[in-house]
């Protein structure tokens, strides 16, 4: 039997990654220096991932990339980047991160922008480390959309399935004739935004807005908004901040979670592209949707908030951070009542629009669903009608639409069968986890939302769970933010025989 | 003026007989039994050969010849007879194409293909059934004025208000002239005393609004204030066509294709539009969708006798009005005899748009009446015009008598032209004409 897949194309592309990944290493590292704390941590991952990316390069020469290969190659890249991340984590030897486990789970939760987080106490580390857990998210947030961008949308399947919606609908590789110059605006643009939430974060805090936004706290926090991830170095998250941080993250945070397409276009001055997305109009309405209910439970309860401001401020916030799956928690969401926590939790299925850095099934594919359904109960009764779905006026295939029922199907079958496990192995170990902890975790990580209800809710920790748990998480967290197919190709027998 | 026309189908020879009076005419086709019977049948100089030779075009005198019209049935060679005269010397090309896409290339830039004029075919009748359909009960309407005035003739039916009454009692709305009556196929100028007898058509001049009061007036059953449910039957271009104009107009119309992929196709081009894959002369299926209740069926499928079959089981269903189109041009009396309320021949239309065209410049635009019996066309007046200056009163002393002042317009403005009207130079006037009086009319207008 010989094997299909040329694996070693695969295993030279990750290396071309690996080996740059040494500049992004860089800042925590001059933190370290400036701060006097361990720079070996940091030294040692860049000759690791030079050495490393440069060996992995010589496994072939350079060679065209197939569907095939770009599976695995999307896989590895993710499997490997999380591997590297976690290096620094165990040679700092800190806290919980010292288990390599719990490095690997927290360094996947970073990479995939996920943010949900092991660390139990955040005064154990130092600046670097954390430092360099929100250089990681900010990585993973751009790195996918680039790689999306760059190579799956020039395959057939898969993950590229919503690229290829939005190839009709947006053109979403079209921006620019050669996709390398696409991934280069696409930087341009989320390097901005960056440098603008950190300007005006830190401004707040000179203008006297915000005390506890040092100029640390503005930067390890925009690398996490934008990229709709979510680590915070505070163990309150954006809790420890005053309201006006608050209020300032809510707009990046679903600007992360809008089309980088749109953005670009909006930049160029046309707004236009913005009035005639449905999706964007369909993700906006979501928003507004959740923040009216969940205010409104808020303000029914009357507790534990009694301005109209706060209530306002925390069912926005807590509303955006969860449907973009940011995962900041701007209060102990645990505390609020049943129906107010259920409707957040609804909202870990939606997730922001595609194209951009966030996760779950994305405001796209429940607008095809939608409308694909709508049309069926038109169809009942007109049998003979033709209906093609549009999006923004485009139609979509009927092919996508099935892919996207498939996608959506399989997200919430692997949704399940990860509850299950959570309670299982839980109860295995007799850790008290209710039914509604156990699905808020699952969803939590496999949505790459992050924070999740009670035990491993918004100002908690993950590190709670069996060992067994947070291995099979840290897989919920990789497949999940792939999109679950590139990994489920991997897994089929004949992927790779002949 | 020479013209030459590539091409003596139904659509050149129509136009051959329209310009034939006035101007040298030549026309080129490929067929030498029809070149022959042209030569004998009319007084114009018929050549056989390819119209996109520059050969054959030389031989019928494209050195001297103002202007070329290629009305072929094939689209290519009508664009490629234009482009190969114009290669030659300066002379205007007037190309006929079915296809829509011809056109809209060409309008984005004018002269492109060396065509200097381009008549789509599809698009044209599709315009002509939506307007029709526009205006329940009429079996003709025509804009004049940018839309400011509509001729339409309408059928008086037995049980009409008008029918059993003069013109005279019948003529009391604002705006609005009556022009002539047509009785078993001829064409008679309005007067006063002159009686309307059902079964009559009605041709009358006037704003639109007051041609859509007349029009409640004619046939109150068959007019709703507008048709809303409208079904087409075939997803032919000019179906396509139809059903894109209604969706401008922000109707919905149900458009039924039998084939699945074509259905497909226009479902994804036409988003306010039902689409349906059915067999349309299945009349389980008419019933099912409630066909009967529709204001109008358009029989636009690739036959004229389904368009005929499906007409003729949406009237028996009981559709109130029925448009179809018949590419035969001597059937389309036929079928309107059996029952179909409006047939349109797409090469009848075509040529009369080409006609209009030709002879533009001191006329803006005309329509022909019952096979040219008589013509309704607009005029811009100047000082010279024997209309200008006067009362209306004095001057139809010195026009012919089958003359009827229709509409004048006045800075885009409607005006109802009266006894004491005084027409201003530059004002536009529509006139019907009958055909024996058009040339003493045009010499003193």
């Amino acid at each position: 039997m010989r094997v299909r897949v040329d694996w070693r194309v695969s295993c030279r592309l990750v290396g071309t990654i690996l080996k740059w990944l040494w500049i992004p290493l860089v800042l925590p590292l001059g933190l370290a220096l400036y701060d006097g704390t361990p720079l070996l941590p940091f030294v040692l991952p860049m000759i690791g991932t030079v050495v490393g990316g440069l060996g992995l390069e010589q496994l072939t020469e350079d060679r065209d990339l197939r569907t095939r290969e770009a599976f695995l190659m999307v896989s590895l890249t993710w499997l490997f980047l999380s591997l590297v991340g976690a290096a620094p984590f165990v040679l700092a030897g800190e806290g919980v991160l010292a288990e390599p486990v719990n490095a690997v789970f927290e360094s996947m939760s970073g990479i995939t922008t996920t943010g949900a987080t092991i660390i139990v106490d955040f005064d154990r580390h130092s600046r670097a480390v954390l430092m360099w857990r929100a250089m990681l998210q900010w990585i993973g947030g751009l790195g996918i959309l680039v790689l999306a961008t760059a190579v799956l949308s020039q395959l057939s399947v898969g993950g590229a399935q919503l690229m290829e919606t939005e190839t009709q609908t947006q053109d979403v590789n079209k921006l620019t004739p050669r996709i390398s110059e696409t991934a280069a605006l696409l930087w341009k643009i989320y390097i901005s935004l960056t440098g603008l939430q950190v300007a005006v974060l830190y401004g707040l805090h000179l203008v006297g807005y915000a005390p506890e936004m040092t100029l640390y706290d503005a930067v390890a926090h925009a690398f996490t908004t934008i990229s709709t991830s979510g680590f915070s170095p505070r163990g309150d998250s954006i809790a420890a901040f005053s309201p006006a941080v608050q209020w300032a993250i809510v707009p990046f945070m679903a600007i992360g979670a809008t089309s980088f397409i749109l953005i670009y276009f909006v930049v160029h001055g046309n707004f236009e592209r913005l009035r005639q997305s449905d999706e964007f109009r369909f993700y906006v309405g979501i928003l507004a949707f959740f923040t009216l209910g969940v205010g409104g439970m808020l303000f029914a309860d009357g507790a534990p908030y009694t301005s109209l401001e706060a209530i306002a401020r925390h069912s926005l916030f807590q509303v955006v951070s969860i449907v973009t799956t940011t995962g900041y928690a701007s209060t102990d969401f645990n505390l609020w009542s049943s129906g107010a926590k259920h409707l957040l939790f609804v909202c870990m299925f939606i997730g922001g629009m595609a194209g951009s850095t966030t996760c779950s099934i994305k405001a796209l594919r429940w607008l095809v669903v939608i409308k694909a359904f709508r049309r069926d109960l038109f169809t009942a009764s007109n049998p003979s009608a033709i209906r093609p779905i549009r999006l923004s006026g485009n139609v979509v295939d009927e092919e996508t639409i099935r892919d996207i029922y498939a996608y959506t199907l399989v997200s919430l079958v692997f949704f399940i069968l990860a509850t299950i496990f959570v309670v299982v192995d839980a109860s295995r170990v007799r850790l008290t986890v209710s039914e509604f902890e156990a699905m808020s975790a699952a969803a939590a990580t496999f949505f790459n939302v992050g924070p999740a209800f009670g035990i491993a809710g918004p100002l908690e920790s993950y590190d709670p769970f069996p060992t067994s748990t947070k291995l099979v998480m840290t897989f919920l967290m990789w497949i999940g933010r792939i999109e679950i197919i590139p990994v489920l190709v991997l897994l089929t027998p004949s992927y790779w025989r002949s | 003026m020479r013209v030459i026309i590539v091409g003596a189908g139904e659509v050149g020879s129509n136009i051959a007989a329209s310009l034939a009076e006035s101007h040298d005419v030549i026309v080129i086709d490929v067929d030498p039994e029809t070149v022959e019977e042209l030569t004998y049948s009319s007084d114009i100089l018929a050549i056989e050969g390819d119209g996109t030779s520059l050969e054959t075009l030389e031989d019928a005198g494209l050195g001297e010849a103002d202007m070329l019209i290629a009305s072929t049935d094939d689209d290519e060679t009508n664009i490629l007879s234009c482009g190969t005269a114009k290669t030659v010397g300066d002379i205007f090309t007037i190309a006929r194409v079915r296809n829509a896409n011809f056109l809209a290339t060409w309008t984005r830039s004018e002269g492109a293909f060396g065509v200097d004029f381009m008549v789509s075919t599809n698009l044209l009748t599709a315009n002509d059934i939506v307007r029709v359909v526009g205006l329940p009960a009429a079996v003709d309407v025509d804009p004049f004025a940018g839309g400011i005035v509509q001729m339409a003739e309408f059928e008086v039916a037995a049980d009409s208000e008008i029918a059993g009454r003069t013109v005279e009692e019948v003529d009391t709305f604002e705006a609005l002239t009556f022009a002539a009556l047509v009785q078993n196929g001829d064409v008679a100028i309005a007067r006063g005393q002159t009686p309307i007898e059902a079964g009559n058509k009605a041709i009358v001049i006037g704003s639109p609004e007051s041609v859509q009061a007349f029009s409640r007036t004619v046939a109150p059953a068959k007019t709703p204030d507008e048709a809303r449910d409208i079904v087409i039957v075939g997803g032919s271009d000019i179906g396509y066509h139809t059903a894109k104009l209604l969706e401008e107009r922000g109707l919905q119309s149900r458009l039924i294709e039998q084939d699945a992929e074509r259905g497909r196709q226009l479902a994804e081009a036409l988003p306010g539009t039902i689409v349906m894959k059915h067999d349309a002369t299945d009349v389980e299926f008419l019933v099912g969708e409630h066909i009967d209740r529709a204001d109008a069926v358009i029989a636009v499928a690739d036959s004229d006798e389904k368009n005929l079959l499906v007409s003729l089981l949406a009237k028996s269903l009981g559709v109130r009005r029925t448009v179809a189109v018949i590419e035969e041009g001597q059937y389309a009396n036929l079928f309107e005899t059996v029952g179909i309320d409006v047939a349109i021949n797409p090469r009848e239309a075509t040529a009369e748009e080409i006609v209009r065209f030709t002879q533009e410049g001191q006329i803006e635009n005309l329509s022909l009446i019952e096979g040219r019996q008589a013509e309704v066309l607009e005029i811009e007046v100047d000082e010279a015009s024997v209309l200008t200056g006067r009362p209306i009163r004095e001057c139809v002393g010195e026009l012919p008598s089958e003359v009827v002042i229709g509409a004048i317009t006045r800075n885009q403005e409607f005006v109802v032209p009266r006894g004491d009207t005084v027409i201003e130079p530059g004002d536009h006037v529509v006139l019907f004409v009958s055909a024996d009086a058009l040339s003493a009319v045009m010499s003193v207008v």
